[in-house]
């Protein structure tokens, strides 16, 4: 019982040896446990060799051209998403007040047939129907995803 | 603003302001100055490309995982607190859009390590020796044929420890976890990278 626990606590002691994290009293623990176990001296030896072989891998590097364009791209996509919302509020408020004199227009032309002036509402209708659908849709499974965090 | 040293042509443009730390910058980008998030993005692009390529593997993916991040830091800039490490505070935003990138490529089953084996240096030893090189090089091949065979959050913790040198405290703020947290999970995690190398070598 004795060992396992020192067993659990020299584990994690000695990722901080091999780290270089531990304070003055944990390192004294720590040299305590491999005085007391001969076997621990070993298993520190192995993890600071692995340490070494992690440590040593490297990357290779990237176009030099890449570090001066990088905060470049970032800026123009940020100045692009703001252009975006601007555009898309534009475009909402004048598809708005196109939709408003359009239907203006067409409640109001005398010369237009019933017939067609009842078709054209029941194909706007089907599609405010089916947008409406959608949209509801969509927002049930974004409700209900457990990734939406994530995903976000 | 006396901790401004230098400013670089003011105005619309792309350029950026230089600041002593990073606080006086992220408080002028709270206020929605880009310029003073560039000084930010200047100081962290490398290590966050390096920590996406390390996820990742892929060059590309690296690039633009690691600049949507710093969009996405930039607009939800003014939740972060005051006093905090700025990096750890982006890498939580990086490392949830690499792991949806692998979740998404794992669904396109991309063979991971061919892309992976094409990022790595080629490290030439300072005396030249061919043996020395080529042993080097067999090794690095190997750690890393191991590391990818980890669980994403294994190897996740390996390369913010050894390859990206952050501290036990500030891996803790990433995984919003204890000191002794991080300390086990990292025993866990080289604990399996030291069984598949075993396996590997053997």
């Amino acid at each position: 019982m004795m060992i396992n626990d020192d067993q659990e606590r020299f584990h994690i002691l000695l990722m901080g040896a091999v780290d270089d994290e531990l304070d003055a009293d944990e390192r004294k623990e720590f040299a305590r446990l491999l005085a007391q176990y001969p076997g621990f001296v070993k298993e520190f030896e192995d993890y600071k060799r692995l340490k070494e072989a992690t440590k040593a891998m490297r990357f290779k590097n990237p176009p030099a051209e890449l570090w001066d364009s990088y905060w470049l791209n970032i800026y123009n996509r940020l100045e692009r998403g703001f252009g975006w919302i601007l555009l898309s509020l534009g475009s909402i408020i004048l598809l708005t007040f196109a939709g408003v004199e359009f239907f203006r227009a067409l409640v109001f032309d005398s010369s237009l047939p019933v017939v067609v002036k009842i078709g054209i509402f029941c194909l706007i209708g089907g599609l405010a129907v089916l947008l409406v659908s959608v949209v509801r849709e969509r927002w049930f499974v974004y409700k209900s995803d457990p990734y939406k965090e994530i995903k976000r | 603003m006396d901790t401004i040293e230098t400013v670089i042509k003011p105005g619309l443009g792309p350029e950026i302001l230089h600041f002593k730390d990073d606080q006086e910058a992220i408080l002028q980008s709270q206020r929605g100055n880009r310029q003073a998030f560039g000084f930010l993005v200047k100081k962290y692009m490398q290590r966050a490309y390096y920590t996406a390529l390390g996820l990742v593997g892929s060059h590309d993916s690296a690039v633009d995982l690691s600049q949507e991040a710093f969009i996405r830091a930039f607009r939800s800039i003014k939740k972060f607190q005051a006093g905090k490490n700025f990096f750890t505070w982006y890498y939580r935003i990086l490392r949830n859009l690499c792991f949806n990138h692998l979740r998404d490529r794992a669904r396109h089953a991309r063979p991971f390590s061919e892309i992976r084996e094409e990022e790595l240096e080629s490290i030439t030893d300072s005396d030249g020796a061919t043996g020395a090189v080529i042993e080097r090089n067999e090794t690095q091949r190997l750690v890393w044929e191991a590391l990818e065979s980890l669980k994403e959050q294994e190897r996740e913790i390996i390369i913010l420890k050894d390859m990206q040198d952050l501290s036990y405290k500030e891996i803790a703020e990433v995984f919003d976890c204890p000191v002794g947290t991080v300390m086990s999970r990292l025993f866990t995690a080289r604990q399996a990278l030291k069984a598949k190398l075993e396996r590997l070598y053997s």
